[in-house]
């Protein structure tokens, strides 16, 4: 255990330092890693934990970025104010979409949810709501500078503010998943009706997993618009919500260590594969991606915990 | 005589010295190379468009191969952004800081560019003649690093209005435009271009949404306010209903359609090739498939160029034609920048084209630019479909 924790330990201290070796565009790739991983964690809940599979997260992550957006832009919230309320926004979102969601099973659930990620895009530039969305046009917002006069240039600020956040939605899901209501989450998706029979109120875990997915999801939306500065419906596409479930399937299902692997794998991967080829990158990713599988059945995070034991008896 | 030579010598190392001196760089040139970056659309819903890219990067080959620009060789650098705005931040990003490219150059759609427009600046990078027809690239005061390239939807409205009041000054017109930035840009640009006339020529305005299934309604609804001039502001599966449905409930006006739909292949033949005679439109370079250029000098060297360049493209297709003329703009504007190639100075130079053209461009329409207009191509012409293809009539007009 004490091993687990020196490793923790360095690998925080490694996330502190990084930034100040690599350049700033790293740095910014390094910031979307880290988002990406708190949407990877939130997914994981509800399609690892759970097995409640979801085509849609990206509408969550979409509307994580918007309540952001919108309100730096119109109300003029300062940007560490706006990823809790993108949070608490998609924690009733996802909850209320939960509800009518539990009478869905299986492929079912994957198909309302795809729906809901077909369409966000579309439902983002209805007109009637421009006056806030900004249409089509989107919304530009300012990067956030370092406060308190603290010498850091806005990308690193970003990272390390990001990487606050990550440590706390992670040590969240942590406790989440490691306690009681992880365990019912586990009993639910292995054997619903054991569980329900053990005295675990099905639905209401069901709705609330969803719920706390979303929220994981919508404060990585947040945190990505506070990255990139800008929002937009072609930002947020059905393609996005289908890469978040190719993360957690090839950082590790049901593993918190496996949603950052998964977004190391979603934000890099698709880069190497542009450099190998111009004609067909995604005929390259889908190679790493088959790649992975094979070799890694269950994941990034269960490759390494085999490893893990082999070498300590 | 020795130390006359020494003389010479050191006269002659002053001047290298001098000369050396002259040869200005910002990240991105040097003696050898200029890299120039892109963003392209390779995968995703707008690939079709990727075409561009490639072109372009087959265009700086050939100039590679012919000894480069003043003796520098042009490493175009071009990343996949799938059309999302995200990644592209992502790559501009990556082309800027990592790659360290001198400018980005013809960046691809609106919203891409709109997620790149306030880095791009903060950055002091160039952010050149970028690929998308919105009218906000024109606007050196507020974002003096980013200039368009194409005429812009608002020019383009305006001419059609020049051409409603000089030939119908009794039109009442209908106008059907998608509801986002597009369509209300070129409705802008006809309201602007009718002038004090605007309100009283304009009858009936009807919207519609990307995610509508038919535009059938909108017509009828626009048929009944008894225009005679219908302005056609839609993207290409739109215009063809709107094309067809007009001929079918008999409802004839002059008929006029947007430079974005006028494909004969996806347009107008699915709307049927007689049911879009008539039909009214514009260009600014020479479509591929017209019969016209097809002995056109600059066209059989356009064609020679694809056969050797960019051998798995198309030689109808028209994008192929635009990043053609796109890239050789870029050319014209990095010879002129000669030794000095500090982004200031692309920027400068980009800003003083007079009157310059590029043979694939129509006839009569040039590239000009000044430091306080940053919209190059400004003029357009008129053409008319008769049933087979489009034909070029009138002069060249300029949006002005």
């Amino acid at each position: 255990m004490s091993r687990r924790s020196l490793f923790l330990g360095a690998l925080i201290v490694a996330a502190c330092a990084l930034p100040f070796l690599v350049s700033s565009y790293r740095t910014f790739q390094l910031t979307l890693v880290l988002v990406y991983a708190i949407a990877l964690l939130g997914l994981n809940i509800l399609t690892g934990y759970n097995g409640q599979i979801s085509l849609g997260h990206g509408a969550f992550y979409a509307l994580g970025a918007y309540c952001a957006a919108i309100l730096i832009d119109k109300a003029g919230a300062p940007y560490w104010a706006v990823v809790p309320a993108a949070g608490g926004v998609c924690l009733v979102a996802g909850f209320l979409f939960g509800l009518p969601a539990l009478r869905l099973e299986g492929l079912y659930l994957a198909l309302a949810t795809f729906a809901l990620g077909v369409a966000m895009p579309q439902l983002l530039k209805y007109h009637h709501l421009e006056k806030w969305t900004g249409g089509v046009q989107g919304i530009v917002i300012a990067k956030p500078e370092a406060p308190f006069g603290i010498p850091l240039d806005a990308d690193r600020w970003l990272y390390f503010f990001t990487l606050g956040v990550t440590l706390v939605m992670f040590v969240l899901g942590w406790n989440l998943l490691r306690g009681r209501i992880g365990r019912a989450l586990v009993a639910i998706r292995d054997q619903h009706i054991a569980s329900e029979a053990m005295g675990i109120h099905n639905a209401l875990y069901k709705s609330l997993a969803f719920g706390v997915s979303a929220m994981f999801t919508g404060v990585a939306g947040a945190l990505g618009a506070l990255a990139v500065q800008f929002v937009a419906p072609d930002s947020f596409g059905v393609f996005l919500s289908i890469v978040f479930l190719v993360g957690i399937v090839v950082g590790g299902l049901a593993s918190i260590s496996g949603a950052l692997y998964g977004a190391l794998f979603i934000e890099f991967i698709p880069n190497i594969a542009d450099e190998i080829s111009k004609a067909a990158p995604w005929a390259i990713f889908g190679v790493f991606m088959i790649g992975f599988v094979y070799l890694m059945p269950t994941g990034v995070a269960g490759a390494i915990r085999v490893l893990w034991r082999r070498r300590s008896p | 005589m020795k130390t006359r030579l020494v003389c010479l010598g050191a006269m002659l190392a002053a001047l290298a010295i001098a000369a050396a001196a002259q040869n200005k760089y910002d990240p991105g040139a040097s003696d050898t190379e200029i890299k120039v970056g892109n963003t392209n659309p390779y995968s995703g819903p707008a690939s079709a468009y990727g075409a561009i890219g490639k072109t372009i990067d087959a265009y700086f080959r050939m100039v590679n191969d012919q000894g480069g620009i003043n003796g520098r060789k042009v490493s175009f650098i071009s990343y996949d952004d799938g059309y999302s705005p995200p990644k592209t931040v992502e790559m501009a990003r990556k082309l800027v800081e990592q790659d360290q490219v001198l400018f980005l150059f013809q960046t691809l759609g609106t919203p891409s560019n709109t997620a790149i427009h306030k880095y791009m600046n903060l950055r002091k990078v160039p952010q050149l003649h970028v690929a998308t027809g919105a009218s906000k690239w024109n606007d050196p005061k507020n974002f003096p690093w980013t200039m368009g390239w194409q005429p812009n939807y608002q020019t383009e409205a305006r001419i059609y209005a020049r051409h409603i009041l000089k030939t119908r000054p009794d039109a009442k017109i209908a106008v059907l435009y998608q509801n986002d930035d597009y369509g209300k840009d070129y409705l802008k640009g006809l309201q602007d271009g009718l002038g004090d006339k605007a309100r009283s020529m304009i009858v009936a305005e009807a919207s519609y949404e990307v995610s509508d299934p038919t535009v059938d309604s909108q017509i009828v609804q626009l048929q009944s306010s008894g225009a005679n001039v219908f302005f056609n502001i839609t993207t290409p599966k739109f215009a063809a209903q709107a094309i067809r449905k007009a001929y079918d409930i008999g409802w004839k006006p002059v008929h006029y359609l947007n430079n974005v739909s006028t494909s004969v292949g996806s347009v107008l033949t699915p709307a049927g090739l007689e049911k879009s005679a008539g039909v009214i439109s514009s260009a600014y370079y020479k479509d591929p498939t017209d019969a016209h250029w097809a002995n056109d000098p600059a066209m059989k060297q356009w064609q020679a160029f694809m056969k050797k360049y960019y051998p798995e493209g198309s030689l109808i297709n028209a994008f192929s034609v635009y990043g053609y003329t796109a890239a050789a703009t870029l050319h014209e504007v990095l010879r002129m920048c000669g030794n000095n190639l500090t982004r200031e100075n692309v920027m400068r130079q980009a800003a003083s084209m007079k009157g310059w053209r590029v043979e694939t461009l129509l006839p009569g329409i040039t590239i000009t630019t000044s430091q306080d207009d940053f919209a190059p191509i400004q003029s357009v012409q008129l053409e008319r479909f008769n049933g087979k293809q489009w034909e070029l009539f009138g002069e060249v007009m300029s949006g002005n």
